[in-house]
């Protein structure tokens, strides 16, 4: 969307001073789109930012009150679990994602047989909710009839294997569900960008007598840094969405071991009453975003332009 | 390894990324298949237990093994979490849920894609001054985070009137929509030829005639495309239904995890994941059946135009 490709804009480079009036089918027709562009996203996201320094409770109101909700927020023990544990999810689900996606497409890039199949497979559970798979996984998880269930009635009456009911690791228990729901999208994004590689690149590797692995390692994975990049931007602005699948796995619980900021934020907003503090959980949410894609969208178009 | 073992393995595996068939059985092959066997269990294991668990009786869920099929198939969970499945005080299951899914679906289905595609063809033939400020606005907006619009929008919606109603669920979908939808369109009606756009105007039709004549006859596979895209993404959404419907309008995620996660009463596992398949069965259709093209739209989701 950066190279403008300069051939289609308007037929008169002139400008006349009719300028408002003209192309006005286009304009109109954008109409939805610039008050969904200026209405909802600037404007819906400065409202948020600017009352998250309000004191709204039920209503939101213009009573300034500086960064308190930020000390409160930074003070909630609910909150600091949100974002460790999302710390967790994340950093596990980003390198578990990319590390199985590559894997996995690497695999089906070999000329296999029953490929599609296999990529069928990889890829059904991306197609089902996150409230879906939270269910799924929930019930595989379950102490007395899943997983720990079937083993301690083969005999092993020790074996423990409860991730959702054991606060230290129910964020793990979410990782897995999280897992077999995301990895075939990378996978199919990572496919795609070997598909793009050149056949020539192959053939030079096996004159060379370079082996496989060292192949992808060396030539291969480097050519492909911008399908890496592509992903894991998709990857991070999801992950920070992490929501419906802890509301249908766990609920946050047991107790408040696997909260995540998103649930924080419609907890406070809509449950408990407590608008600015919602808004103000929400506007970290917006600073971590920045946070990651700013860099990402500096080198990624920033260069380009210029060049 | 039966495909290993077949005439035509050997030719396939003679392509040239692949290395050398040494045999046919070699060790790389039984890896590599070993593996992708291996992951496929990982993948099909829940839906195989969602399965098996809805069709056996509570009895059996209680006494037997989850991976075990059932001993004695029964589609009594199904009808029950069909028609009678309760959800506070309601106990009409989740038809009324599927119903509100439908009736979110297709006017935001109809909407969100008519929107999208005009805005994208006004983008890609049509630009005028600003127009491509706004575009970029709008994919930034992809990536806020929903929470920091949530509530101005529950208070746009209060003022027009729509809070708590299905159409102001249906314009929420076409809001949200609208970024991934545009750029899909923007970047396909970018790639047809410039000269249909020019001999179409030459030829004396203006925008909308352009539109309707020219580039909606050429550009039905893109439509299929956005349309599988918003099929799932407005039937899995949890967020926006949770926040914008009233318990009387809440779509088919809300009310399954009502059902299933309710504190009240016994857990009934075999009603539980009958539920869970049958909130799961209309993506999981539109996935087998559309193959490909739901590929595609991922993958047009991800490339960045």
């Amino acid at each position: 969307m950066t190279l403008a490709d300069t051939a289609r804009v308007s037929d008169n480079p002139v400008r006349r001073p009719k300028q408002l009036f003209r192309n006005l089918s286009a304009k109109f027709a954008s109409i939805p789109m610039i008050l969904t562009a200026l209405v909802v996203f600037v404007g819906g996201t400065a409202w948020t930012v600017a009352h998250s320094f309000t004191k709204s409770r039920l209503l939101p109101k213009w009573d300034f009150v500086g960064l308190d909700q930020y000390e409160r927020l930074w003070n909630s023990n609910r909150w600091i679990i949100s974002v460790e544990n999302l710390l967790i999810y994340g950093v596990c689900s980003l390198v578990l994602t990319m590390v199985l996606g590559f894997t996995l497409a690497a695999l089906l890039d070999r000329k296999i047989r029953f490929e599609g199949a296999f990529r069928t497979i990889f890829l059904y559970p991306f197609a089902l909710s996150f409230i879906v798979t939270g269910l799924a996984w929930q019930w595989i998880l379950n102490p007395d009839f899943g997983i720990q269930g079937v083993v301690r009635n083969m005999g092993w009456e020790s074996f423990t294997f409860d991730p959702l009911n054991d606060p230290d690791i129910v964020i793990f228990g979410i990782l897995i569900a999280g897992l077999w729901q995301g990895t075939g999208f990378v996978m199919v994004i990572m496919l795609a960008g070997l598909r793009g590689i050149d056949e020539d690149i192959w053939k030079a590797a096996r004159v060379d007598g370079i082996g496989i692995t060292k192949t992808y390692v060396r030539v291969i994975i480097p050519m492909m840094r911008p399908v890496f990049v592509t992903a894991l931007v998709i990857i991070a602005s999801g992950i920070i969405k992490l929501y419906d699948l802890v509301v249908a796995q766990t609920n946050g619980g047991p107790g408040i071991a696997s909260e995540v900021p998103a649930k924080y934020v419609i907890n406070y907003m809509f449950e408990a009453q407590n608008l600015a503090q919602g808004f103000a959980a929400s506007t970290m949410m917006l600073l971590s975003v920045i946070i990651v894609l700013v860099p990402w969208a500096y080198l990624e178009f920033g260069g380009k332009k210029r060049g | 390894m039966v495909d290993a073992t077949s005439p035509t393995a050997g030719r396939i595996l003679e392509g040239p990324r692949g290395s050398k068939p040494k045999s046919r059985l070699s060790r790389r092959n039984i890896f590599l298949y070993g593996t992708l066997l291996l992951v496929s269990i990982y993948y099909l294991l829940p839906l195989y237990v969602m399965i098996v668990t809805s069709l056996k009786g509570m009895p059996e869920i209680r006494l037997g093994n989850i991976f075990a099929p059932p001993v004695e198939i029964t589609f009594e969970p199904w009808v029950k979490a069909w028609a009678e499945a309760c959800t506070g005080i309601n106990c009409d299951g989740l038809s009324r849920g599927f119903g509100n899914s439908v009736k979110i679906l297709i006017p935001s289905l109809i909407l969100s894609i008519s929107i999208a595609s005009v805005n994208g063809y006004a983008l890609a033939n049509w630009r005028f001054k600003g127009s491509e400020v706004f575009f970029t606005i709008l994919i930034i907006g992809a990536f806020i985070p929903y929470q920091t619009m949530l509530y101005p929008i529950v208070i746009i919606l209060r003022e027009i009137g729509l809070m708590g109603s299905l159409w102001g669920l249906v314009l929420v979908h076409t809001v949200f929509g609208m970024p991934i939808l545009t750029l899909l369109f923007r970047n396909y009606f970018t790639s047809l030829p410039e000269e249909l756009f020019k001999a179409a105007r030459v030829d004396g039709a203006g925008f909308w005639g352009v539109y309707f004549r020219v580039m909606l006859p050429m550009s039905i596979p893109i439509f299929v495309v956005a349309m599988i895209l918003q099929v799932t993404g407005i039937w899995n959404d949890f967020l926006f239904g949770v926040i914008y419907t009233k318990p009387e309008t809440y779509p088919m995620t809300v009310q399954l995890n009502n059902i299933v996660n309710s504190v009240q009463g016994i857990k009934e596992y075999n009603v539980n994941m009958a539920a869970t398949l049958l909130t799961g069965l209309v993506p999981l259709v539109i996935y087998f059946v559309s193959g490909k093209l739901f590929v595609r739209g991922i993958a047009a989701g991800a490339v960045k135009g």
